[in-house]
């Protein structure tokens, strides 16, 4: 193989591994947005909130003579209490008396509540997360490839299958679907309408827990806005899969990744340096506009005729 | 036993149902007819909890049912099958059929009760593996009744089941109403096209604008000369 080709798998992979965190977290935003049509906005703060309890528990964790990963599952019990509250206490109430409209700015009003919370406590500098994986490369002839990207990529597989055929063929996960198209029929099936979204909340925040912990093994930072950007780009890639649709936010999330990794490695010297990898974001942002532009429903969505 | 007293419903400022009483004894067939806006649909909203009441009361079988959680009131044996259909279109028949059986505790019967449904509407087993949004609106209502039947119910509410069907497809659906109280199941039926209704009923309500103006055995409203001038088009 050539330096070139290694470099080009290489890159791959990396692409793989920060869309599948990706479309782990565009799943918490096309799950809420399946069942109560609302663009969780706090959605990517729920990573910021996940990595600050991996940061604080790790220590005591490792201090504990356990692997530094065990801390997932504080990570994922806090984020799955921080999503039912921000459900049961601010999104409910306002479904009940406003409209989509109140209920997306209480979403904004939550996502700045959480990440000046997080500041007030923490505040706004950067923190180190202590080493989650000690995992060795694995070589493939000249190509190396670093432990965590695989498990990364090999985790969020697992997880996005494991979704689908929860959704597909257990009985909540039937309920969630009911729910998610017709609420009214949904209780007359006997549904708990209520509880069917606060699982769903539950596991939407679950998963931004896991996506956390795949984030920091491999940028092992903190800080009170770093959900914000990443949930952005979450949402990007639920839109392009079609939000509302699970395979499509795995795609659109993975898709995103490959850009993102593909345009940083190669944009400079393709355009010959007038475009350097400063732009992957815009470049980023630039796909969810022809996205928009040519087929506002995703790669997977449905026609509904409703868009936020 | 069903029994609706003084019932009245508003939808913010706007009375909807305005102090109805009725009865429904087991094993009957109840209709309630009457024009558009009378407050039917509202009527069966109410006892299935889908719309809160404002004031009176609604008993079925010795159960409160305003004080019942609308996703529990399938289990005291009633369903209800909407207007409009309401079946989930994503999902497929049998998902669709499944899911009326959500309710029940022991799910180790479904086969059979798919059995049962596929006997009543064998053009559904058939699709079975179709997406119920991709069926005709008489398949759809077949779906919505065979759904109800899956929760085992005692009492069926049905909300205009003759909407939008061709006069063919309303005798087969009415020919099962006939079929399921004849298995002992009890029915509010609640119909635009009076004729039919009155037809299988053995008693009915007339609802205008939020009242009941008019009560008595089918038969006789059926012959009413005031019925038949304002809703039987004779």
């Amino acid at each position: 193989m050539t330096d070139q080709i290694i470099m080009f798998i290489s890159q791959l992979f990396s692409g793989l591994k920060i869309g599948s965190v990706y479309a782990l977290v565009a799943l918490g935003y096309t799950m809420v947005y399946g069942i109560i049509r609302l663009i969780n906005f706090a959605h990517g703060d729920f990573i910021m909130v996940g990595a600050y309890v991996l940061m604080l528990t790790i220590p005591a964790i490792v201090a504990a003579g356990l692997p530094a990963w065990v801390a997932i599952v504080p990570a994922v019990l806090v984020c799955v209490a921080v999503g039912i509250i921000v459900e049961k206490a601010a999104y409910k109430p306002v479904r009940e008396k406003g409209n989509s409209m109140t209920a997306l700015i209480t979403a904004i009003a939550m996502s700045l509540l959480l990440e000046n919370g997080a500041q007030a406590i923490f505040g706004a500098d950067f923190q180190t997360v202590p080493t989650i994986f000690h995992l060795p490369s694995i070589a493939f002839g000249k190509l190396k490839l670093p432990g965590d990207t695989l498990l990364t990529i090999v985790l969020g597989l697992i997880i996005m299958i494991g979704l689908q055929l929860f959704v597909k063929f257990t009985k909540q996960g039937k309920a969630m679907r009911a729910v998610s198209e017709d609420k009214e029929a949904a209780v007359l099936m006997g549904i708990n309408v209520n509880s069917t979204i606060a699982l769903t909340f539950a596991i939407g925040s679950g998963l931004a827990a896991v996506a956390s912990l795949m984030y920091c093994a491999a940028y092992p930072q903190v800080s009170p806005m770093m959900g914000a950007m990443l949930g952005l780009k979450a949402f990007v890639a639920a839109v392009l899969g079609g939000i509302g649709s699970i395979p499509g936010a795995m795609i659109g999330g993975i898709a995103i990744g490959l850009v993102e990794s593909l345009t940083k490695a190669y944009i400079g010297t393709i355009t010959g340096g007038v475009i350097t990898s400063a732009f992957s974001d815009a470049i980023v942002f630039a796909i969810l506009i022809v996205v928009l532009l040519v087929k506002p429903s995703g790669i997977m969505g449905k026609n509904e005729g409703e868009k936020v | 036993m069903l029994e609706i007293k003084d019932l009245c419903v508003s939808y913010g400022a706007i009375e909807a149902v305005k102090g109805i009483s009725l009865t429904v004894n087991d094993g009957e067939i109840v209709s309630l007819i009457g024009a558009n806006g009378a407050g039917k649909t509202t009527t069966l909203h109410t006892i299935t909890g889908l719309v809160p009441a404002k004031s009176g009361s609604i008993v079925y079988d010795g159960h409160d049912l305003l004080k019942t959680h609308a996703n529990k009131i399938v289990t005291l044996g009633m369903a209800h099958v909407p207007e409009g259909r309401h079946v989930f279109t994503r999902m497929t028949v049998q998902e669709n059929l499944e899911m009326g059986a959500f309710s029940l505790k022991d799910q180790s019967g479904l086969g059979k009760d798919l059995e049962m449904v596929f006997d009543y509407f064998p053009r559904l087993k058939e699709r079975r593996r179709q997406l119920a949004g991709t069926l005709s609106g008489g398949e759809q209502q077949m779906v919505a009744m065979g759904r109800a039947l899956m929760s085992h119910p005692k009492t069926i509410l049905m909300d205009e089941p003759s909407m939008g069907l061709s006069p063919l497809l309303v005798k087969e659906i009415f020919n099962i109403i006939v079929t399921l109280r004849k298995e002992g199941i009890t029915v509010l039926l609640v119909e635009q096209n009076a004729k039919m209704a009155l037809s299988i009923a053995d008693r009915a309500y007339v609802l205008e604008t939020g009242r009941i103006t008019m009560e008595g055995k089918a038969s006789d409203l059926l012959h009413d000369e005031k019925v038949r001038k304002a809703y039987l088009g004779a």
